[in-house]
């Protein structure tokens, strides 16, 4: 039998501890230990980045992370974008541009466009394709998601 | 009476016959008809069959009325994705 | 049913306005409940054992070590789904498509179950599964399995729409054939004839959700399945079926849905989940892996069609000639005869004809993919009027308008039309900015058509309102991308209320009647209309209530903006009632008021749409980059205008992919080489430039609103127009989609 492994770690500002696997993906801690089903999985071989999350300031697949690497780190995941009822303007744009049809993606776009912008607060248009080229989108065409990142973006520069 | 066109495939299996003239009032008088009179369509019919009145497709409505004069035409009942 | 269903102009207050979803908030925080989102107490992980074989008779199956393994609760194999389909041959395909009978059908095809405390014993109880297979000759590939010589996959398929039916049995399940005139006789009479042959491969919805369900079976024959699907009232039935329930025993849930596109049409690991869950005695949570999706779930056709068009000096198309040839995967199917349908479709053609032929292969079964088999047909075809056009030396746009069906033009597949919108979309193309801009080296522009029928089908709404005046819309089409928002825009507009009165929500199995799938680009369409008709019938009642109230005879009260109004002489200064008012005084004049509806939607309207494509090759590497691209599409009425733009986007984006990176690539062992998103490459963001939009509203005459299906047409033209834009970027005809980098260079090279 297998022995769970105890970890510690601090997700969207609360602390958490769990026992996992050693094999244990994060994505499946959290998903399936933890109840954080913002994450989703789309691959399971970090090609789609449904499941993408931010830990320590970097942005990964958490598919493709360990659920024992996560100890004494800081995860941040959809589920703690929103302030109380108060949207992230990211959530806010999205909803607004309709950048998104069957929603599955969404949050690991939320995700990634929060660490593209984090790091570069007014991308162009290209910057932020490339910069959200790691999330696979199969209703939208990108199109209204790149506006409501370039729309989010302006209104976190207070522009 | 009303006549009916019939696709490529189906007028096959109706003995070549393109063009059929039948005493139907609505689509399911005709359908009725149509398999008494050409049993090879039963097949086809089984497997879904449409029915084009002046261009607008109807697949379910079989109460729908065949207008005197109107262009009725049969076609494979299709699905979308 | 007294509704009339005809579509009258009015002028709207909600409709065509654009609010937030009311399904969004819960998308954008992590909330909203998917598939795989779903668990339920003491609930088994369910895990499908899967061939590695193209085709090979399945000799035995022993489960034994399987079973006898700790934690394993359950070990299924087709011996456990007695086939009780009574003769309906395209049940039994299904069935048999769950789960191999005799024989494994293609790499990945489900031969074997099990349930188990967790992941990893299921995973490991696999692995104790022995299989015997006896290995057969396969065939992968739609024009080697076409050859009469090519291995034989099933040898009770006779090809039927053939005269008279052949002695031997082929891989060609079916002949079909639609058309009018006479071919021969006017490409006798053509000055310029294009001929050409052409090939696309075969390609995945690619919804980024993978197929999931919990199923949970009682012993006293209830059953609970919560699921990803389009339909869960088809899903429900098609199971029920399979396995012997009574359908109204079991209750579908439709999850949200993360993409479906045709391929959650169709069940596939349901059945298997809902018999392990049987056997079990414990809820099973199945959900497929990506590799899984790839192998087993989903795909559309490979194809290979002929085509030859002869035109006239002064640039009329005097005869259009195709042969179209679709993989159905190892069982019979219906592809290519809509490829046949839709492939002539736009133009207005004298004499026509078109073949198509359904040819069985090793690959999986066939699935629905958003306007199914129309973006080959429509590649080929579009692909062969850019060359005519040349030849005649007419402008391909004029070339299109002077050949474009109208109203009253006899369509390729029969009928004559109604109003219609390809002569618009193509007029709106001409006029746009795109087709003036400037091109640069190595760039190239092309524009193409295509149509789509869209359908309407069984529906039922309940319309309820709330004592405090508020709405409740019960629906039973899933809501795959926003239609929810465009439902309670219909309710609104009818009732005369605020959007945000209205909450709308995707009723179960067990508490509306049945639904057809959202499929056929029907969700918006048919539940508009069911909408509409129970919110009039809803509008008979309060009618009915205020008269009550007032104590005047109904047929003086009137509906008027969300308000009753009396008339006449002696009640006209009566102050009008609003439906808050009549609503919290329902308890006293006769209860709850409600609307329902059940409807056959039929009369959904033909739906047309030209798109234009900017591409640049490089010619040293084939590499090829989208700069601009433009929809212009007909909706009839676009109820919610950013969504309607959003299904242009969306499908001109899943075709620029099938038209330049995505493929099925199968080894010479007939196994699936590429089933990972890595190496089966979807477009990404940097992938793709902004997608212009145009929305053109050509009323359906079948519609209160006029409203046409919009969700499928938008596939249809991208084939073609990169096609068209790549071979006039390097000046050579492409004629295999899709057009990756080694096939543009091979094609430079030829």
């Amino acid at each position: 039998m297998m022995v769970g492994i105890a970890v510690s770690t601090n997700i969207n500002g609360d602390n958490a501890e769990f026992l996992c696997h050693a094999d244990e993906t994060l994505l499946d801690v959290l998903r399936d230990r933890l109840g954080l089903m913002g994450a989703k999985e789309g691959c399971g071989t970090g090609d789609c980045g449904a499941c993408s999350i931010i830990l320590d300031d970097r942005l990964v697949c958490s598919c493709l992370v360990l659920g024992a690497e996560a100890e004494g780190r800081r995860i941040e995941t959809v589920e703690g974008m929103a302030q109380g009822d108060q949207l992230h303007p990211l959530q806010q744009k999205f909803l607004e541009h309709a950048a998104l049809q069957c929603g599955i993606c969404t949050p690991g776009f939320l995700i990634a466009a929060k660490d593209l912008l984090a790091k570069n607060p007014d991308p162009t248009e290209e910057e932020i394709r490339f910069g959200l080229a790691g999330n696979l989108c199969r209703c939208t065409g990108y199109d209204k998601i790149v506006r409501a990142v370039q729309d989010a973006a302006g209104v976190m520069r207070g522009a | 009476m009303v006549e009916v066109t019939l696709w490529g495939s189906l007028a096959a299996a109706a003995e070549g016959n393109s063009k059929i003239e039948i005493e139907a009032k609505n689509i399911r008088e005709l359908f009725e008809r149509l398999s008494e009179r050409f049993p090879r369509l039963e097949p086809l019919m089984t497997r879904g069959i449409a029915v084009a009145i002046d261009g607008t497709i109807y697949r379910d409505t079989w109460s729908k009325e065949l207008p005197t004069g109107a262009e009725i035409y049969l076609l494979p009942r299709l699905a979308g994705g | 049913m007294n509704f009339d269903p005809s579509h009258s102009k009015r002028s709207f207050s909600s409709v065509g306005t654009r609010p937030i979803r009311p399904d969004g908030v819960d998308k954008v925080t992590g909330r909203a409940r998917y598939g795989a989102d779903f668990n339920m107490p003491g609930q088994l992980v369910g895990r499908i054992l899967r061939s590695p074989h193209a085709h090979a008779i399945i000799r035995k199956i022993d489960t034994s070590k399987a079973a006898q393994l700790p934690g394993v609760k359950a070990v299924l194999t087709a011996a456990d789904l007695p086939d009780l389909t009574n003769g309906d041959a395209a049940m039994y395909d299904i069935l048999d498509n769950c789960m191999a009978r005799k024989k494994a059908l293609y790499d990945g095809h489900a031969v074997a179950a099990v349930a188990a405390i967790d992941a990893r014993t299921a995973k490991q109880a696999l692995k104790l599964i022995e299989v015997e297979y006896e290995l057969l000759p396969h065939v992968t590939d739609v024009d080697q399995a076409f050859a009469p010589d090519a291995p034989l996959i099933n040898d009770t398929i006779f090809t039927t729409g053939v005269d008279p039916k052949p002695d031997r049995p082929s891989n060609v399940s079916m002949r079909s054939q639609f058309g009018h005139g006479d071919v021969d006789a006017g490409m006798a009479r053509a000055d310029f004839v294009v001929e050409r042959t052409f090939k696309t491969e075969q390609t995945h919805q690619g919804y980024i959700e993978p197929h999931a369900c919990v199923a949970n079976v009682c012993s006293d024959g209830t059953a609970d399945l919560w699921v990803c699907t389009q339909g869960h009232f088809v899903y429900r039935q098609h199971c029920a079926e399979l396995l012997g329930m009574d359908a109204s025993k079991l209750r579908v849930t439709s999850s949200e849905i993360g993409g479906g596109f045709g391929g959650k049409t169709h069940v596939w690991a349901e059945p298997v989940a809902l018999a392990l869950s049987r056997k079990a005695g414990r809820p099973v949570k199945l959900v497929m892996t990506r590799d899984e999706v790839f192998r087993a779930s989903g795909p559309t056709s490979a194809t290979s069609i002929d085509v030859k068009i002869g035109a006239l000096k002064d640039g009329t198309i005097i005869a259009a000639d195709a042969t179209l040839r679709y993989s159905c995967g190892p069982y019979a199917g219906a592809w290519a005869e809509v490829g046949a349908m839709t492939a002539f479709a736009c133009y207005k053609l004298e004499n026509v004809r078109t073949v198509g032929y359904e040819v069985l292969v090793n690959r999986p079964k066939t699935a629905a993919y958003r306007a199914p088999s129309a973006p080959m047909a429509a590649f080929a075809v579009e692909s062969a009027i850019d060359e005519l056009a040349k030849k005649v030396g007419m402008d391909p746009v004029d070339f299109r308008i002077r050949n474009a069906a109208q109203e009253g033009t006899k369509a390729s597949y029969g009928p004559v039309y109604g109003p219609i919108g390809i002569g618009p979309t193509l007029e709106a193309v001409k006029n746009h900015p795109h087709m003036k801009a400037p091109l640069g080296k190595n760039q190239g522009r092309g524009m193409a058509c295509g149509f789509w029928f869209n359908f309407g089908g069984q529906t039922c709404t309940d319309l309820n309102i709330g004592i405090d005046g508020t709405v409740s819309l019960a629906v039973g089409t899933v809501d795959v991308g926003g239609s929810r928002a465009s439902l309670s825009l219909v309710a609104a507009e009818e009732l005369g209320i605020d959007y945000s009165q209205v909450r709308t929500v995707i009723a179960d199995t067990s508490t509306l009647g049945y639904n057809d799938m959202t499929d056929g680009s029907r969700g918006t369409f048919s539940s508009s209309m069911a909408t509409i008709s129970a919110a009039r019938n809803a509008i008979k009642i309060l009618r009915e209530r205020a008269a009550q109230m007032w104590d005047i005879p109904v047929e003086d009260v009137t509906w008027e903006k969300g308000h009753a109004v009396a008339k006449g002489e002696t009640h006209g200064n009566l102050p009008k009632l609003s439906l808050k008012e009549i609503a919290a005084a329902s308890g006293t004049t006769g209860g709850p008021i409600a609307g329902h509806s059940e409807i056959v939607a039929d009369g959904a309207g033909v739906s047309f749409a030209t798109h234009i494509c900017d591409i640049e090759v490089d010619p040293e590497t084939g590499a090829t980059k989208v700069l601009r691209y433009t929809v212009v599409q007909d909706a009839g009425k676009a109820v919610h205008p950013t969504y309607v733009e959003g299904q242009y986007q969306g499908g001109a984006a899943q075709g620029i992919g099938w038209a330049l990176n995505e493929e099925y690539i199968y080894g010479k062992d007939g196994r699936l080489q590429n089933a990972g998103f890595l190496d089966y490459r979807i477009p990404v963001c940097s992938d793709l430039p902004m997608i212009d939009t145009q929305i053109l509203e050509i009323p359906n005459p079948n519609h209160p609103y006029g409203v046409r299906g919009v969700g499928e047409t938008s596939i249809v033209p991208p084939l073609a127009a990169v096609a068209n834009a790549v071979s006039n970027a390097v000046g050579v005809r492409m004629l295999h989609i899709p057009m990756s980098p080694p096939r543009i260079l091979a094609a430079l090279e030829a």
